[in-house]
């Protein structure tokens, strides 16, 4: 038995001697198993490389030259269930090589694929998500095509009556690419299963089939040819990610290809109403690779036009090379692909019922739009706004330390800042600080009441990241209290200035900019603790008197 | 040990006298010709019963019984073929197994079909045993695990036997569609047992095996039921379950029993049947005790069918259709009037569209269901020199010609551009049919006809004609289309072979019926006058 699944395909320079071959079966995504030379993905908007600045601004000064460009997105989400669409393998990423197989994923006779309920749930929470109108009554059809990764020569997916369609998806585009608000349009969202994976040796001269992914629930999700550039599309795969990842559906791992996007490219003179020919792009990893991806191919596009060989723009796939930052030929498309779908017979149809729905409804998470519009209605910067609401679980503690009464501007500036950096330096996520929203509360209070200066609290807070425990309890332990008491003040003021009669002296010469030395010494003489406030009046008001 | 005779004689004797007076259906014109009719007279009596009483008495043996069964195999195979592979030595180990646990006092633990060895076709997986499907791509492929229905004979005693010879994948009428060896018919060896479930039909006519699995998908398990005088049940769509069937129109298939007599019948759907959570086709529906409604002859009143409508299709007796058939479903719904039915003829007009919206159907399913045999995870693969050509080399080497031409037909039907006139317009066709069904189930109990246009035809009559084949299916691949159960019970002989060869009679039902399908198919086969269809071959037992 071993020995059959771990078969590879004896065919001497398989890939090699057919890549022909690839575009004749017309394979949905080869590039799923294929390098992932670019690992981390960067939702973050602080983070997007200056060059897709550039490339935008590129892209929107050829825009301004008389052209748009019109792009749409199909994206494919890996559900993180606990067993596989259609058969009770577990799903897991990353095992040994067939080693999460059964009969069924591996396409043996005589077996049957039966519907993991999770996945409907996870169908219909992302559908909800994505403001779509949900189908009571789908069903799942075969798509037919060979290829070694594909088990049973189809794939169990949805074709005509999928189970949502006709939604939208808001996103806030970051403020370092011109901000704005835009709505995009969403056709449909299906439930199909993924295919296995094909490794090729190093030599080429063969190639083995790991089927570890076939039957790992997938939902896609295509989006209307809504988007204008590369920023855009970027965005709106970002949000995808986090409704994901606030919905608990998936991991959104691009890196881990838990989430795919292919993208459809064509650019037209602006004014002119049909589109002109789409051309497909694959194997991007990365939101920025997405974004820089498309803004290439945009102007790769707009050039021919404006050379006038727009007849060389033609429908193909291409793939996105990280290395030399631009697209080549994959395939050329011959005609329509005939996928000869045709109604899954051994599944029954998948009947929900309004109280299934609103049961689901009633216990989704704020999304992220509503959260951003949440906190651009509490008064935070959209800045702000956008970075907290990226990450759930960055919007989650921020929440709980709003519940502590906190204020919000303070909270933002702690999360954003000092917390973040740490956590980012020590390669922590949020839920892994020891730190909790209420001791952030009461560090922002004790800053507040004078207890503490801020610049202890950012010794206090990598502490309470690190160790946690309670601010009270590290202020007492490392005695930590603000002096805020003016005659202890006084004392060391006079000290400092009795310290130093040098400077003193060019002080009344007029140096007037040594103040901030004698401050910085009282300081350093009371560990820090002394009240910043305190300190310069008092301070101020000796060097005045002395001189 | 007992003389084979002896032990044969018990097997098929008949212990009780129909209180029914006998009746001479002389409207059968072959009748006088049909030696075997006075070999063994009366009705079939339960085999699974009659082992089950003589393990339990101590009167035989599990391997007593296992070696009777196996010598008659030995004996008979090389003329029938019906099996593709043999499990002799397993058999009788299963059978000493047995046997031990009788003598150790474990009785009660004996399962309801200890003792009974069963052939199962060969497009059902089984674990211990090479399951080809009849087609040399799958030469020597081991499932990883037993179909449902084999697994819950297996828990309820059965021994299986072997694995039986059929239409490669099921497609074809004849089982000379096999990719290995052509079954000839117990009743005469140079005809055909009919297809696709030939092997399980033949060896449950000659007695290799006690009862048989088989597969119906337009007529699979009723047509060589009735080519090889055996009783053939093809139950409701979703009544047994098909995880381990290799699927040939999932939408269609079921699997089905043989056995020789209503009785045994009854017993292994009882064992089979129910939902599977392997199988989400599978139905809930409750599985009654099959047997229980089965009474004893000595028990019927003298009209036990009263209250009984029975519809007889119109459709089904005319032109196509053997005089010898016609008259011998004539005299079978003669003999159910005397049991106190009622019995009309009622016309279903959307009865002949049903055979090319089948085929359309049946062969886009097929297309499909076929694709995983690609040489690349198991079966037989040929080495290439790229992707493409592997798959072509693969398939065009291990699959038969029936095969691809259903292939090529499935895929040409489910083509963008000729979906809607092919595939859809045959969905339509499905839904016609299925609503005269249920027009004509509204009025009657039952609905009968023959299971299929003529007796058993020579080998190689049709292999030249396809179409001439696919016209053969015509009584039965309507049941499919409509997902009904339906019983084929051997009800008579036309002329043919040394001794007549059998024809059946085709019982159709509403959804989940088999229980009334079998209790009046009992009552017929246990009141059928002086037929009996112990085939010849087993004369010299």
């Amino acid at each position: 038995m071993a020995l059959t699944l771990l078969r590879g395909i004896r065919t001497p320079t398989l890939l090699r001697a057919n890549f022909s071959l690839l575009c004749t079966t017309q394979r949905h995504p080869l590039a799923h198993f294929t390098t992932r030379a670019e690992s981390v993905q960067t939702t973050e908007p602080k983070a997007v490389p200056k060059s897709i600045q550039q490339a935008t601004k590129e892209a929107a000064e050829q825009k301004i030259q008389g052209f748009e460009s019109v792009i749409g997105i199909e994206t494919h989400v890996q559900l993180s269930t606990i067993t596989k669409a259609f058969c009770s393998c577990p799903n897991n990423y990353g095992s040994q090589p067939n080693s999460t197989v059964c009969p069924t994923c591996m396409g043996h006779p005589g077996t049957l694929p039966v519907l993991n309920a999770k996945v409907v749930e996870c169908a219909v929470k992302m559908s909800l998500a994505l403001n779509c109108k949900i189908s009571m009554t789908s069903k799942f059809d075969r798509k037919q095509y060979f290829y070694p990764d594909l088990p049973k020569g189809y794939q169990i997916s949805q074709f005509d009556i999928p189970i949502a369609e006709k939604g939208y998806l808001d996103v806030d585009i970051p403020v370092e690419f011109g901000g704005g608000h835009r709505r995009f349009g969403v056709t449909r969202v299906h439930m199909e299963e993924d295919a296995g994976k094909l490794l090729h040796s190093e030599s080429g001269s063969y190639s083995q089939v790991d089927l570890n992914r076939a039957g790992v629930p997938l939902l896609e999700i295509v989006s209307e040819p809504d988007m204008r550039s590369g920023i855009e599309a970027a965005e709106y795969g970002a949000e995808i990610q986090r409704l994901v990842r606030y919905l608990g559906v998936g991991n959104g791992n691009m890196d881990e290809g838990s989430l795919r996007c292919d993208v459809n490219v064509s650019v037209r003179p602006i004014g002119q109403s049909e589109f002109g020919t789409k051309v497909e792009i694959k194997n991007m990893n990365s939101f920025s690779a997405i974004s820089r991806a498309i803004d290439y191919e945009i102007s790769r596009q707009i050039l021919l036009y404006k050379e006038s060989q727009a007849d060389q723009i033609v429908q193909e796939t291409r793939l996105w090379d990280e290395s030399s930052q631009k697209t080549f030929t994959m395939r050329k498309k011959e005609g329509l692909a005939d996928y000869r779908y045709f109604p899954e017979p051994d599944l029954p149809e998948v009947v929900l019922t309004g109280e299934y729905i609103d049961e689901i409804r009633n216990l989704m998470p704020e999304l992220p739009e509503a959260k951003r519009r949440r906190y651009e209605n509490i008064g935070l910067s959209m800045q702000d706004v956008i970075f907290l609401a990226n990450d759930d679980k960055v919007a989650h503690f921020f929440d709980s330390t709003l519940e502590h009464g906190t204020d919000a501007k303070l909270a933002a500036n702690w999360i954003m800042g000092d917390i973040t950096a740490y956590l980012k330096d020590e390669k922590l996520s949020i839920d892994e600080s020891k730190l909790t929203p209420l001791e952030l509360s009461e560090m922002i209070a004790y800053i507040k009441n004078g207890t503490i200066s801020g610049k202890i609290a950012k010794e206090i807070v990598v502490d309470l990241i690190a160790k946690g425990g309670t601010v009270k309890s590290v202020i007492e332990e490392k005695d930590l209290v603000q002096i805020a008491d003016p005659a202890a003040i006084e004392a060391m003021v006079d000290q400092v200035l009795t310290d130093n009669p040098k400077q003193l002296e060019q002080y009344r010469a007029g140096k007037t900019k040594l103040q901030g030395y004698f401050a910085g010494q009282v300081m350093k003489a009371s560990k820090g603790k002394a009240s910043p406030v305190l300190l310069n009046k008092i301070l101020g008001e000796k060097l005045k008197g002395s001189c | 040990m007992p003389p084979p005779l002896q032990a044969h004689r018990m097997l098929l004797s008949h212990r009780r006298a129909s209180p029914i007076p006998r009746r001479r259906f002389t409207a059968v014109s072959s009748l006088s010709s049909a030696p075997a009719k006075t070999l063994a007279p009366g009705p079939p009596a339960s085999s699974i019963l009659s082992i089950r009483e003589s393990l339990l008495s101590g009167e035989r043996t599990a391997a007593d019984i296992t070696s009777e069964y196996l010598s008659r195999l030995r004996r008979t195979e090389p003329s029938l073929r019906s099996f593709i592979h043999v499990a002799a030595a397993a058999a009788e180990r299963e059978a000493e197994e047995l046997d031990r646990r009788i003598a150790s006092g474990g009785r009660d633990a004996v399962g309801p079909l200890a003792g009974v060895l069963v052939g199962v076709k060969d497009n059902l997986c089984t674990a211990s045993m090479p399951s080809t499907g009849g087609s040399r791509i799958l030469d020597g492929f081991q499932p990883a695990y037993d179909a449902t229905a084999v697994r819950r004979l297996r828990e309820a005693g059965a021994i299986v036997v072997g694995k039986t010879n059929l239409d490669e994948f099921g497609m074809g009428s004849t089982t000379e569609g096999s990719g290995f060896q052509v079954t000839t018919n117990p009743w005469d060896d140079s005809r055909v047992p009919g297809g696709s479930s030939g092997g399980s039909a033949s060896a449950v006519s000659a007695r290799q095996c006690v009862v048989s699995l088989g597969s119906d998908t337009g007529g699979s398990v009723r047509q060589p039921a009735s080519f090889c005088g055996v009783v053939g049940l093809k139950p409701t769509y979703g009544r047994v379950s098909r995880f381990g069937l290799m699927a040939y129109a999932s939408s269609l298939d079921v699997v089905g029993c043989f056995g020789s007599s209503v009785f045994d019948t009854a017993t292994i759907l009882s064992v089979i049947a129910g939902h599977d959570k392997m199988d989400s086709t599978s139905s809930s529906h409750d599985v009654p005790d099959y047997r229980s409604d089965l009474a004893s002859l000595s028990l019927l009143e003298s009209k036990p069918l009263n209250n009984v409508r029975i519809g007889i299709i119109q459709e089904t007796l005319g032109e196509g259709v053997d005089a010898g058939v016609i008259s011998s479903i004539r005299s079978a719904a003669s003999h159910l009037e005397q049991l106190g039915s009622v019995v009309e003829e009622v016309s279903m007009p959307s009865f002949s569209l049903g055979l090319p919206a089948y085929y359309i159907l049946a062969s886009s399913e097929a297309s499909s269901n076929l694709s995983r045999y690609d040489g690349i995870r198991y079966g037989q693969q040929v080495s290439a020199d790229d992707l493409n050509e592997m798959y072509g080399d693969s398939r065009a080497n291990g699959l038969g010609h029936e095969v691809k031409m259903r292939i090529l037909m499935g895929t040409y039907a489910l083509s963008a551009g000729y979906y809607d006139a092919y595939y859809k317009r045959a969905q339509q066709v499905r839904t016609l049919v299925k609503k005269s069904f249920e027009e004509a189930l509204g009025k009657y109990d039952i609905l009968i006809s023959p299971a299929a246009p003529s007796a058993a035809y020579k080998i190689g009559e049709k292999t030249n004609d396809p179409l001439a084949m696919y016209a053969g299916d015509i009584m039965t691949v309507n049941v499919n289309m409509a997902g009904l159960p339906a019983l084929v019970v051997p009800c008579g002989f036309v002329e043919g072979g040394s001794a007549g060869l059998p024809v059946g009679l085709q019982m159709i039902g509403s959804p989940f019926s088999e229980g009334k399908l079998l209790r009046v198919g009992h009552i017929f086969e246990q009141t059928l006058p002086d037929l009996s269809f112990v085939p010849p071959l087993l004369a010299d037992d």
